[in-house]
C-alpha cells in the first residue's frame, strides 16, 4: 500500500471515529431533550404558572416553586455579580504578578470545580444551624457562592483579553487607575463579563443540592426570605421521587420550565457575546 | 549611496521650516538618564534636550531603547512592576522623576500616540471628549466646540464630523490614528510623543500623519520614534541616533543626514548597518 493510500485510510478512519463519537454524545442530549418536551410539555398549562404546588391527588402548579426560583437566583445574582467582578478586577487589573493574586486565582479555581453539595453544606453549616430553620436567604447565598467563582474567572479572562495599549492610552491621558478600568477596560471588555454572569445564572437555575441544605421547599405561597421556600429543583427532585402520577407530571413541567429557561439564557449569552456595542 | 544623497533625495520642501534657530527654548532636558527592566539596563546614561516648538526624531534599529525613552517622559512606563528610571528629565525646569509629583496631571501635559491605533470602545465624540472631562467640566456646548477644534487639527473633521455617534472603532487605521491624536490634543498638551505613530499604516496615511505633525510643530514640543529614515528625514528638525541603550549622536536633522560625525550614525542612516 503506498503512502497516499496509507494516509486516506488513517483520515478516514480518524474521520469516522470522531464524527462516531460527535454522534454518541448528540445522541444522549437529543433523546434527554426528546423525553423532556414529550413528558413535560402536556404539564404547561395556565394553572402551571398560576396555582401552587398541591397535595398528592389535587391538581395544582408550581408558582410557588417559579417564584421561589426567580426571587433566590436574583439575589444570588446581585450579591455574586458585583463581588465576583470586584474580585476579577482585582486579579486582572491590580495583582499581576503578586504572589497574593496567584494564591485568590487558584482558591477561585478551586471554588469553581467544587461539587455543589459542598457550598450547601457549607451554608448549612454557618446559616440553617445557628438560626436554627432553612430559609431563601440561605438558599440565595448558597447560589452566589456559585456564581462568584465563574464570575471572577470570566471578569478577569475577559480584562486579561483588553490590550495593554489600550490602558496605556487611557494612563497616558492622565486618567487615574480606576478611571481607565472602569471607562476603558470595562467597556473594552463589557460583553464577555454579561455572558460570564449570564452563564453564572444559567448554572444556578438547575443547582438542587445547595438547595435541599438552605432554602429546603414550601408546600405552600411564601415571600418570606426568613422562611422555607419552594423551588423548582427541589420540587422536582420530590414530585419525580414520588409514587404520585400528578406530581409525576409536574415534575416533568418543571423540568422542561428550567431547560427553557437555561437555554434561553446560553442564546442570550452568545448573542451577546457576538453582538457588538457599536455598530459601525 | 553617500548620506548626502539620502537627503536631498528625501527632504522636501515642508510649510514650516526646520526650527532650529539657535535660542529656542529647550522644553525637555534629559541628564544622566539609566532605565532598567529589571535587572536588564536598556538606557545608559541618556543626555539630551527637546527643543519646544519642534520635532525631534528618534531613529535606531529595533530594541535601541528610543521607545523606552519616550516612555520615560510621560512615565508611562510605571504601568509595569519592575521597570525604573534613574537620573533627571527635566519638564520646564522640575524634574518629572521626583517621587510625589502628580502623574496624571504629568500625563495631561505631555501627551503620547502609540504605534498600534487605540482607539477607545466607544464613540469618535466620546474618544475625544475623555481626555476633555477628565480635568475639565464643560458646558456642553464648549465641549463640543473643543472636540471640533481638536479634530479639525488632527484633520479628521471633514470625515468624521456626520457620524461622531458611530464608534471609534468603525473608523480606517489611518483615522483611528489621526483620532489617536485628536484624542491628545483635545487636552491641550504641551508635548507630544509619537511612539512610531504611522509604522501600522499605509503610505497615503503616513504621508497624512507627517503633514499633522508639520501642522502642529508650532505649538507643540513633539518627539516622534521612527523607522523609517525617509521619515526622519522629512518630519524633523532635530535626529537622535541611539543603538544599544544609548545615545550614539544628536544633531540638527541637516547635518545628521549630511554630516554625520559618527560612523555608527552614517552606517545606520545609509542602510550599511550589520
Amino acid at each position: 500500500m503506498g503512502v497516499y493510500a496509507r494516509r486516506r485510510v488513517a483520515n478516514m478512519a480518524v474521520m469516522a471515529l470522531s464524527v462516531a463519537a460527535t454522534g454518541f454524545g448528540v445522541l444522549w442530549l437529543v433523546l434527554v431533550l426528546w423525553t423532556l418536551v414529550f413528558q413535560g410539555v402536556s404539564a404547561i398549562t395556565p394553572a402551571l404558572f398560576s396555582q401552587m404546588t398541591p397535595p398528592p391527588g389535587n391538581s395544582g402548579g408550581l408558582l410557588n416553586a417559579i417564584f421561589g426560583s426567580l426571587a433566590m437566583t436574583v439575589i444570588a445574582t446581585v450579591i455574586g455579580t458585583p463581588t465576583g467582578i470586584l474580585a476579577g478586577t482585582f486579579l486582572a487589573e491590580y495583582s499581576r504578578g503578586s504572589r497574593f493574586g496567584e494564591v485568590v486565582r487558584f482558591i477561585n479555581d478551586i471554588l469553581l470545580s467544587a461539587p455543589s453539595i459542598i457550598v450547601g453544606l457549607f451554608v448549612y453549616e454557618i446559616m440553617v444551624v445557628p438560626m436554627g430553620h432553612f430559609s431563601a436567604w440561605a438558599g440565595a447565598i448558597a447560589l452566589a457562592i456559585i456564581v462568584i467563582p465563574v464570575v471572577v474567572r470570566t471578569t478577569e479572562d475577559m480584562l486579561n483579553l483588553v490590550p495593554n495599549a489600550l490602558r496605556e492610552a487611557a494612563s497616558a491621558l492622565g486618567a487615574p487607575k480606576w478611571k481607565v478600568i472602569v471607562m476603558v477596560a470595562y467597556r473594552a471588555a463589557i460583553q464577555g463579563m454579561l455572558t460570564g454572569v449570564m452563564l453564572a445564572v444559567a448554572r444556578i437555575a438547575g443547582e438542587t443540592a445547595p438547595l435541599l441544605f438552605t432554602a429546603l421547599n414550601n408546600q405552600f405561597w411564601s415571600a418570606d426570605l426568613n422562611a422555607p421556600m419552594a423551588n423548582l429543583p427541589v420540587v422536582i427532585f420530590q414530585f419525580a421521587m414520588s409514587p404520585y402520577a400528578d406530581w409525576q407530571v409536574l415534575a416533568w413541567g418543571g423540568a422542561l420550565l428550567i431547560t427553557v429557561a437555561v437555554l434561553c439564557l446560553n442564546i442570550g449569552a452568545r448573542l451577546l457575546a457576538s453582538w457588538s456595542t457599536f455598530k459601525p | 549611496m553617500s548620506p548626502a544623497s539620502v537627503a536631498t533625495r528625501t527632504t522636501a520642501p515642508r510649510p514650516n521650516p526646520p526650527n532650529t534657530a539657535l535660542g529656542s527654548r529647550q522644553k525637555v532636558q534629559v541628564r544622566g538618564l539609566d532605565f532598567y527592566y529589571g535587572q536588564n539596563r536598556a538606557l545608559k546614561n541618556i543626555n539630551l534636550n527637546l527643543h519646544d516648538k519642534s520635532v525631534t526624531a528618534f531613529i535606531g534599529p529595533s530594541g535601541c531603547g528610543k521607545s523606552t525613552l519616550l516612555r520615560v517622559l510621560n512615565r508611562i512606563f510605571e504601568l509595569y512592576p519592575g521597570q525604573r528610571a534613574t537620573g533627571e528629565v527635566l519638564v520646564d525646569g522640575d524634574n518629572i522623576l521626583s517621587a510625589g509629583l502628580d502623574l496624571n496631571l504629568l500625563r495631561a501635559k505631555i501627551g503620547m500616540v502609540f504605534q498600534k491605533p487605540t482607539p477607545f470602545p466607544m464613540s469618535i465624540r466620546d474618544n475625544v471628549a475623555f481626555g476633555i472631562r477628565l480635568y475639565e467640566r464643560l458646558p456642553q456646548s464648549a465641549l463640543d466646540d473643543r472636540i471640533e477644534s481638536a479634530l479639525r487639527r488632527a484633520a479628521l473633521w471633514d470625515e468624521v464630523k456626520d457620524k461622531l455617534r458611530q464608534s471609534g472603532l468603525s473608523l480606517s487605521g489611518g483615522q483611528q490614528q489621526r483620532l489617536c491624536i485628536a484624542r491628545a490634543i483635545a487636552v491641550k498638551p504641551e508635548i507630544l510623543l509619537l511612539d512610531e505613530p504611522a509604522s501600522a499604516l499605509d503610505p497615503i496615511s503616513t504621508q497624512r500623519i507627517e503633514e499633522l505633525i508639520d501642522e502642529l510643530k508650532p505649538d507643540y514640543c513633539i518627539a516622534i520614534v521612527t523607522h523609517n529614515m525617509q521619515q526622519a528625514a522629512r518630519a524633523s528638525d532635530y535626529t537622535a541616533f541611539m543603538y544599544l541603550g544609548e545615545l550614539i549622536e544628536f544633531d540638527e536633522t541637516e547635518t545628521m543626514f549630511t554630516r554625520p560625525k559618527e560612523r555608527r550614525t552614517e552606517d545606520y542612516i545609509t542602510g550599511r548597518f550589520g
